[in-house]
Formats: structure tokens, sequence, C-alpha cells
């Protein structure tokens, strides 16, 4: 869409009020917060910029399509769903809670939903029934999936990502959330993802590198796509995990945490001053 | 009518049809050049498979779903608990050469566990038909059911003229008697005829239930037999735990009755890999020897 600088600066507002939202899950049962910061500006540009889905075609068939295959982020992305009017905010204060939905993983309960998650590996093959049956019924809607980079350790990913490109695909755009980091170490420590770019290509598919963490860029290279290129496309989104918390950026040791309320008004500040919180307790949960 | 031409009936009357497999085309070779892009091979996929026959289920499509019954059951058991049980979608999957139908293939074969998994998902429904004629008696009701299905496909040669029509949860009765009741469902279906005829010589007035589904299961059938019949036999090609023999166990306990149950299924072990016949022979469940066990059981009840 090409924004002009005045856009960048009010999806970066936006992106700065989801990061609140998440902070805000982080306690009293506790949330993902590192990776759910990590997608929150990918999140934030796809609902603004990218998807023509919104609160008034939420069920019209002709939406597209946005697949969290990565379902433990699920609180960027209610986060982004109060900042687009999908659900209201007071909703998320019910995180965790019996008389709603609102819990660790996506559902369909939750208006924008579009189907459950949060066994890693499934999604890419239920986004392929997605694009597949647009192509079918001649509908120009894409179909967008979000995978986390540790997810990419699941066989079915890869064995997906065959099919897809076989299928062509190209009503298809997954994105990766390239955050460095899987729950408990560096990706790179565990199963060797590198070269991604090159293993996605070989794969089939039209492979693209972004910082996710800059609209800009993302709108440039999210603009650029070629839906009738005969390939399904790949992003890879470069992010940090835990981004805008200075304290809890790229630690291994802060994927699931669950603050004090204490902290949690600590770390709102430390998002709006970027000055790092000595966190009260070193014994946080890690799941 | 088979079953490859019922499919495209279907496929070319209702869009929502959708042919899918996992590069196994046994039951549906012709379909590819008649349908088009209606017909999706995703290749030795199963998960792939499922899942993405969950996405098209979502938008609104009934996707038909194929591979052999082990690895479809299986291979892909936590996309088709996953992804279509919990969502409740309308996929039908359908195992081919399920049970003895695996024949000389081997254990990694022999799906004799796949409905003790499959009904162990919250919506799942499972149909079992004795033979290709009962199959194709049930098959379009089934397919346009709302529910998912798990479909052990059988294409046996008939030897009996299905006449009821399929109603969901209720089993096809073939004869009531009063000593031996025959529980029963799928390929064994045909030895359990002769053994049906076999007792009857022998003046005992013998039972014969075509359960047709597992789940839900026909309970009233079932609760009839415990309570009115001086034996019921479960007759199956699947392992004793999780089966038949098992659904009956649960329906006794729940509703407090006893009953003298004679289970015929594999414990605890699998099959002698061999032809058809020949696995009946060394298994000991050619009709002759279903028969002798149910007199010998008869026999240590005296």
């Amino acid at each position: 869409m090409n924004n002009n600088n005045n856009n960048y600066d009010s999806l970066k507002e936006t992106a700065f009020k989801v990061r609140e939202h998440i902070i805000r899950m982080a306690t009293d049962g506790g949330c993902f917060i590192g990776a759910s910061l990590s997608c929150a500006d990918i999140l934030v540009y796809l609902y603004k910029c990218f998807l023509n889905t919104n609160k008034d075609n939420i069920n019209k068939s002709d939406r597209d399509y946005f697949f969290l295959s990565k379902g433990h982020d699920v609180p960027a992305l209610y986060g982004t769903f109060v900042e687009i009017g999908l659900i209201k905010k007071e909703r998320l204060s019910r995180h965790l809670k019996t008389d709603d939905y609102i819990y660790w993983h996506p559902n369909v309960n939750i208006p924008g939903i579009e189907f459950h998650s949060g066994s890693l590996g499934h999604l890419l093959s239920v986004s392929m029934g997605s694009a597949y049956d647009s192509k079918l019924k001649e509908i120009n809607n894409k179909t967008v999936v979000l995978l986390g980079d540790g997810e990419l350790n699941e066989g079915s990913v890869w064995e997906s990502a065959m099919v897809a490109a076989s299928l062509k695909l190209d009503n298809l755009i997954a994105v990766v959330d390239r955050n460095h980091f899987q729950a408990n170490m560096e990706t790179e420590k565990l199963n060797i993802l590198e070269p991604l770019d090159g293993k996605f290509e070989t794969f089939g598919w039209n492979v693209k590198k972004v910082n996710g963490h800059d609209f800009e860029e993302m709108d440039k290279v999210f603009s650029d796509i070629k839906t009738e290129s005969g390939k399904p496309t790949m992003i890879i989104a470069e992010t940090v995990r835990g981004k805008g918390l200075p304290s809890i950026e790229a630690r291994a040791d802060r994927w699931f945490v669950n603050f004090t309320q204490n902290e949690v008004s600590q770390l709102l500040n430390e998002l709006a001053t970027q000055e790092k919180t000595i966190l009260t307790s070193e014994t946080l949960m890690v799941r | 009518m088979n079953y490859e031409e019922t499919l495209l009936k279907l496929v070319e009357n209702d869009e929502r049809f959708i042919v899918m497999t996992a590069e196994n085309r046994a039951a549906i070779r012709n379909l590819q050049q008649k349908i088009g892009n209606r017909f999706i091979d995703t290749g030795i996929t199963e998960m792939t498979l499922i899942g993405m026959a969950a996405g098209l289920a979502l938008r609104g499509r009934i996707p038909v779903t194929h591979a052999l019954a082990t690895f479809l059951t299986m291979r892909a058991f936590e996309f088709i608990r996953t992804d279509v049980g919990i969502a409740n979608l309308p996929v039908k999957i359908v195992g081919g050469f399920p049970g003895l139908l695996s024949e000389a293939n081997g254990p990694t074969h022999q799906a004799i566990e796949d409905i003790s998994l499959m009904r162990g998902i919250p919506n799942m429904r499972i149909f079992c038909p004795a033979d290709e004629n009962d199959m194709l008696k049930c098959i379009e009701t089934i397919l346009y059911s709302p529910s998912p299905y798990y479909i052990r496909y059988n294409n046996r040669k008939p030897v009996y003229r299905h006449l009821n029509n399929y109603v969901e949860g209720h089993a096809e009765i073939i004869s009531t008697g009063k000593d031996i009741n025959i529980l029963t469902y799928g390929v064994l279906f045909t030895e359990a005829l002769e053994v049906m005829e076999l007792l009857e010589k022998k003046g005992l007035r013998t039972g014969l239930v075509n359960l047709r589904t597992l789940k839900p299961i026909d309970e009233e059938v079932i609760l009839d037999s415990l309570k009115n019949y001086g034996m019921t036999v479960t007759l199956e090609d699947h392992f004793l735990t999780g089966g038949l023999f098992s659904i009956v166990s649960e329906i006794a306990m729940k509703n407090n009755v006893s009953g003298n149950v004679l289970p015929i299924s594999f414990e605890e072990k699998w099959f002698k890999p061999a032809l058809y016949n020949d696995v009946l022979d060394y298994e000991g469940l050619n009709p002759k020897s279903i028969f002798e066990k149910i007199i010998k059981k008869l026999e240590e009840k005296k």
C-alpha cells in the first residue's frame, strides 16, 4: 500500500498499544510473552495494511483468511483484534477466566479466529485447504499463515511446504516469525534452520526476507508479493523475541512468564521509556 | 454403481465434494481425469492430507480422504483428532485395506487398533461395512453426514443382499435367535454367515448382527443380546483392546447387566501375514474354527 511516514507512525502507535495488551496479559497466570512481542508488529502490519479482513467482512467468504499456526502468540493477535475493533478491550481482562475463551491458544469462540491452534505444524496444511478452495471458487482473496521458527522443527511443516509448491498455491503466503528462539534455547543451538531462505527456495517457494519490526520495509516486501507466480510465498520476518522490553529481549528464559501486578506496571513503564526494569523476582515461572 | 462411480455422482451433483488421497488410488483410480481439480493427490503425506481437508471443510467443502487405514489413522492421528475432531468438521476418512484386508503386508499395514483410536475422538463416527453391497447401501448417507466419519473401506464381494437403509447408530439385524448371538462388523461378516448356518444345523437358535456403526453404537441391540441370549459372541478383526468387545463390556457395566460373552479378536498380537483365507486358517478364523470355539465355550459352561 506504500504508506506515507505519518501512517507508519500510526502503525507504531497501534503496535505500542498491542504490546501494552500483551504485557497486561502476562500476569494472573501469565502468557507466552516473548514470542507474542516478537510478532506484534507483523500482526499489526497484516491487519492494518495487508489483509482485507475487518469487523464488517469477518463472515464473508471473500475476506482474506489469516491462520495463526504458532498459537501461543495469541495475546498479540487478541491485542491486534482489540485495536481493529474485532473484540472489546474489556474482554482481555477475562484472560484465563472460565467465563470466556481467552486462554493460551486461539480458538474460534473469539471473532476473527479462523481456526484453533496450539499443536505446532498444523496450520500450514489447514491454510492450504483454504487457499485451494479460493482457487476452486476463483475468489481473489489471500490466505496468510504465521509460523514460528521453532515450529519449523516439525516434519509436517516441510511435508506441507512440498505439497503447497506442488499444488502451485500462489495465493498462499506464509510468514515465519524468525525470532531465533524456541521454547528453551536459540534455534540454531538445537536444530539448524539456516539457510532458511535457501531451504524454502529449494522447496519451490518464493522467499523474501524482511525486518519484522520495520513497517516501511514490510510494506515494500508485502506489496511486492506476486500472487499469480505459480509459487507460494514465504516471508521470513527477522524479529527479536521480547521486542519492546529491553529487560527481556532475546532471553531464553523469558518464553512463558507470569509477572506480579507490580512488575506489569514496571514493564508498561519500560515499554514507554525503554529503560530496563530491574525485575524484582528472578523466579519467574518458565513453562 | 461401485464406490468410485458413487463418488463421481456425488462430485458431479454437489460442488461441496472433494476427493482427496495420499497417493492411495486403489478405490479411485479413474476419478482424476473425470473431476479435474476436485481431485487432490497430496502424495504420501497423510498429515498434510488431513490438515488440508480440514481447511477445505472449514470453507464449506466435504472432503473424502483416502489412504491406507494404518497410515491414515496412525500417522495422521493427531491431525484427525486436533483439526477434524476438535472442529467437528465433516471430513470423511476412508481407510483402505483395514484389518484382515491388509493380507500379506505384515504388521506395519495391519490396522487392528484403528477403531480403538478413532472412537476415542469426540464427534467422530465409525462405519464398518460388512461387504461391498453394505458399503454402497450406506455410503451416500454417510458422505452427506455433517459429522466427521471414519470409514473402514471394504469392497469384499457380497454373498448377502443388505436391504436395510443406513440409519446412524442402528445395527442391521440379519437373524434373531435365543442360544447364541454373533455381533460382528466388517469383513468377517461373510464368515459369520457361515458360522450361523453351522450353528443352526446343530440345532442352536442363532442370531446375527451386522453392527455397521461402532460409534455411535446400537446399545439396544447389545443389551438385548446380553440379556436375552445364552451367549454373545463378539467377532472382529481388531485387537481385543478398544474394539467391539471393549464397547460391549462398557455398555454392560454402564447398564449393570452381565452376560456370557465370547470375544474373538486379536489378543496382544498382530496376525500372521498371508493371503486372506490362509490367515483365517492360521488364526482360527475360518467358519469352522469359529464354530468350534463357540461350541467349546458352550460346553465349558455346562
